[in-house]
């Protein structure tokens, strides 16, 4: 393997590189080899509607808005969500199913990422619409590949408002079993709940720099 | 360091310029506000903390495979390594190694320069803080702006982080008023007139003054929590949002990263993102979590550096009994529970790593030449309360001791020590015998020789307890906490 060209090129990269490697194997040549053990749970099977319920509790528990609903309901339930909270111009990923948006009328402009949105044309957007590819229901994560209906991820961070539609057969029970499903080669992003900090004085506050507002649709059927 | 061939210098971990930890923390010890902080602070976490841990009723199963899965991968780091250099490079990314400090700025700066930009934003990293990096930056011309409020904070007021989690917490909301106040205008957008002091204000003033520096720097440094090996993912673990805007929206990422964070395997990650976030913030899941392989054409950085860093990590390693804290994944719950960190505050460790694990760290990292990295081993009562919170499972009290019979000591005392943390290393092996232990630990000297003697003579540490630890934590922890 060559290293890399780039600014370093010229200075002792690779001279570095072989006597790290050379001091990690002095240190630990009489060191055990330790066996790993996994004790831990793996596998956990639950029923569909306890998976629902968990993630939805789970979800609400970070004051993220959480509707359950059957599929025939999601665009009325996506119409009245985006109204309430006055959406006009709404960033909406390639390859979301248009079924969501059947009735959400001419009152809200689409944005299509297609050419790519300018940062700042995100930034003034009201918010965004996405599917997800996996959720969590123990933790109440949902978790984001960029996949279809989902879109690069600049999409989901920069509008401060996220409408994410989970459907009941993407919710696993817990950390492992997303694992498992996930595609480390695709660039993930996992969301609990929206932006928060406590950096004062360990107040919790929703939203410094992601979606300040997050509201999710679990599809039942 | 440069091209000087020899084997590479003991860790430089920057050193905060305070004076040895007896007397910095003294000084903290005077300042109510940041006592009374800190109390806050740590008490609610650990609350937290141990109810989302009682929830899993796997956790220790989960803590042995976490610790095991550690010791597996340093048992193996150079194979890891060489690994995940392999997997980042074939998606598309470049790997540096930097032995030291000075090979990693230098490293950082030339990549930065060589874009032709003079700032960057940065997301909260340990490493990048061990390194100084923001300093040299500086030198070279280069800005490099905070982006964690915490850090934020503690960037405007020309200060120093006092806690891995929580850097700002010896900051109270009119000192963060006063600071934004008085000097977002020299770094950026001013803050807004008629702030007040009421947290989501001050929040607020933070999301408008970081919104257009994100939207248009084109240069991002980060660290990260795990790289996985087998698949050269890069994983960070954060709150705010401010990791997803620097690890996204930048043309360039370059992030620095201690060699020991790397893990085997994808699957390990279903391990340590059980462990993190609830030993952590106290959450079953921390707000946001990202995870990236090289790059992905048409989504994020076109261009991303891994700059792996040794700085004293391999002479850890070469340590039997002090290799274990290289298992860290810095979750901060050793220094919530920790009865000297709650008094002292983490400025008088004078390091990036404060408390229980800032003691066996930084004087490993460094050496022991400085009386302040000599008398950290002492910054402790040995309680053991660090060691059963620690998600990993790392045995400070034991590597404490170890450390202390190896600061310089008079004949006597080294003997005595030695002999003292030979037991007890055995002896924190064996279930069933904390008591005898606790009892071990007493014949430990307390008080550290020399000049250091002025940290032991101030009895506001506890003695150890006599009791169990088990039994005084079911006893304070369990209860009205
Ligand atoms: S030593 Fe253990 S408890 Fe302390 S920060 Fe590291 S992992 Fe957490």
């Amino acid at each position: 393997m060559t290293p890399p060209a780039g600014p370093s090129a010229g200075l002792p990269a690779t001279g570095s590189r072989e006597r790290i490697l050379a001091r990690i194997r002095a240190a630990v040549a009489a060191a055990p080899e330790p066996p790993v053990r996994r004790a831990y749970r793996t596998g956990a099977r639950m029923p569909r509607e306890t998976l629902i319920e968990l993630f939805a509790e789970r979800v609400r528990d970070y004051r993220a808005i959480v509707h359950t609903v059957p599929g025939a309901e999601v665009p009325g339930t996506v119409a009245a969500a985006l109204a309430r909270r006055g959406v006009r111009r709404l960033v909406v990923p390639a390859h979301l199913p248009e079924a969501w948006l059947e009735r959400t009328g001419g009152s809200v402009e689409r944005l299509a990422d297609d050419p790519p949105l300018p940062a700042a044309e995100l930034d003034r957007a009201d918010g965004v619409i996405s599917g997800c590819a996996v959720a969590i229901a123990e933790t109440g994560t949902i978790v984001l590949d960029a996949g279809p209906g989902q879109g690069r991820r600049a999409l989901t961070l920069v509008p401060d408002y996220h409408l994410c539609l989970v459907r009941a057969e993407q919710i696993v029970p817990r950390v492992p079993e997303a694992i498992a499903r996930l595609d480390p080669r695709r660039p993930l992003t996992w969301i609990s709940g929206p932006s928060a900090t406590s950096d004062i004085e360990l107040n919790r506050i929703e939203g410094v720099h992601g979606p300040r507002t997050l509201e999710v649709v679990i599809i039942t059927d | 360091m440069g091209g000087s061939g020899t084997s590479p210098a003991r860790g430089r971990v920057v050193d905060l310029g305070m004076p040895e930890f007896p007397r910095g923390a003294a000084r903290a010890v005077a300042d109510s506000q940041l006592r009374f902080n800190l109390r806050k602070a740590t008490h609610t976490i650990r609350g937290k903390r141990a109810n989302v841990v009682a929830e899993l009723p796997d956790w220790l199963e989960l803590r042995a495979a976490g610790k095991a899965i550690k010791d597996h991968t340093l048992r193996n780091l150079d194979r890891y390594l060489i690994r995940l250099e392999r997997a980042v490079t074939e998606a598309g990314g470049h790997v540096h190694w930097a032995a030291d400090a000075a090979e990693a700025n230098r490293i950082v700066t030339d990549l930065v320069k060589a874009t032709g930009e003079t700032s960057v934003v940065k997301v909260k990293s340990m490493a990048t803080q061990e390194i100084g990096l923001n300093e040299a930056l500086a030198e070279a011309g280069i800005t490099a702006y905070e982006t964690d409020l915490a850090e934020l904070i503690v960037q405007l007021g020309d200060d120093r982080p006092s806690h891995i989690l929580v850097p700002a917490i010896h900051r109270n909301r009119a000192e963060i008023r006063e600071i934004f106040l008085d000097h977002m205008g020299e770094w950026g957008r001013p803050a807004p007139e008629g702030l007040t002091d009421e947290p989501r204000a001050l929040a607020e003033a933070a999301r408008l003054h970081l919104r257009e520096r994100f939207l248009s720097t084109k240069v991002a440094i980060s660290g990260a929590n795990f790289m996985v090996a087998e698949t050269g993912t890069l994983v960070v673990l954060e709150s705010e949002g401010n990791g997803r805007m620097c690890l996204t929206l930048p043309e360039t990422l370059i992030s620095v990263v201690g060699i020991e964070k790397v893990v085997p395997t994808w699957r390990d990650l279903e391990v340590f993102l059980q462990l993190l976030p609830r030993s952590s913030t106290g959450e079953r899941m921390n707000p946001y979590t990202s995870t990236w392989t090289g790059v992905t054409p048409g989504d994020g950085p076109r261009e991303f550096h891994l700059v792996l860093l040794d700085n004293g990590r391999t002479d850890v390693l070469a340590d039997e009994v002090g290799r274990q804290a290289l298992r860290c994944i810095r979750c901060s719950a050793c220094l919530n529970v920790c009865p000297v960190y709650e008094r002292a505050g983490g400025h008088a460790y004078g390091s990036v790593y404060p408390g229980p694990i800032g003691a066996i760290l930084t004087p490993q990292l460094r050496g022991m030449a400085s009386p302040l990295d000599a008398s950290l081993p002492y910054a402790s009562s040995l309680c053991g309360a660090c060691y059963d919170v620690c998600p990993v499972a790392i045995d400070i009290p034991t590597v404490l001791v170890h450390l202390r019979a190896r600061a310089p000591h008079p004949p006597a005392e080294r003997t005595l020590l030695r002999a003292a943390s030979w037991v007890l290393a055995r002896a924190s092996r064996l279930a069933g015998v904390q008591r005898l232990a606790s009892r071990l630990r007493r014949l430990i000297p307390r008080r550290a020789p020399g000049p250091l003697a002025a940290w032991t003579d101030t009895r506001d540490v506890p003695p150890v307890p006599k009791e169990p630890f088990r039994d005084w934590w079911d006893r304070t922890e369990g209860g009205a906490e």
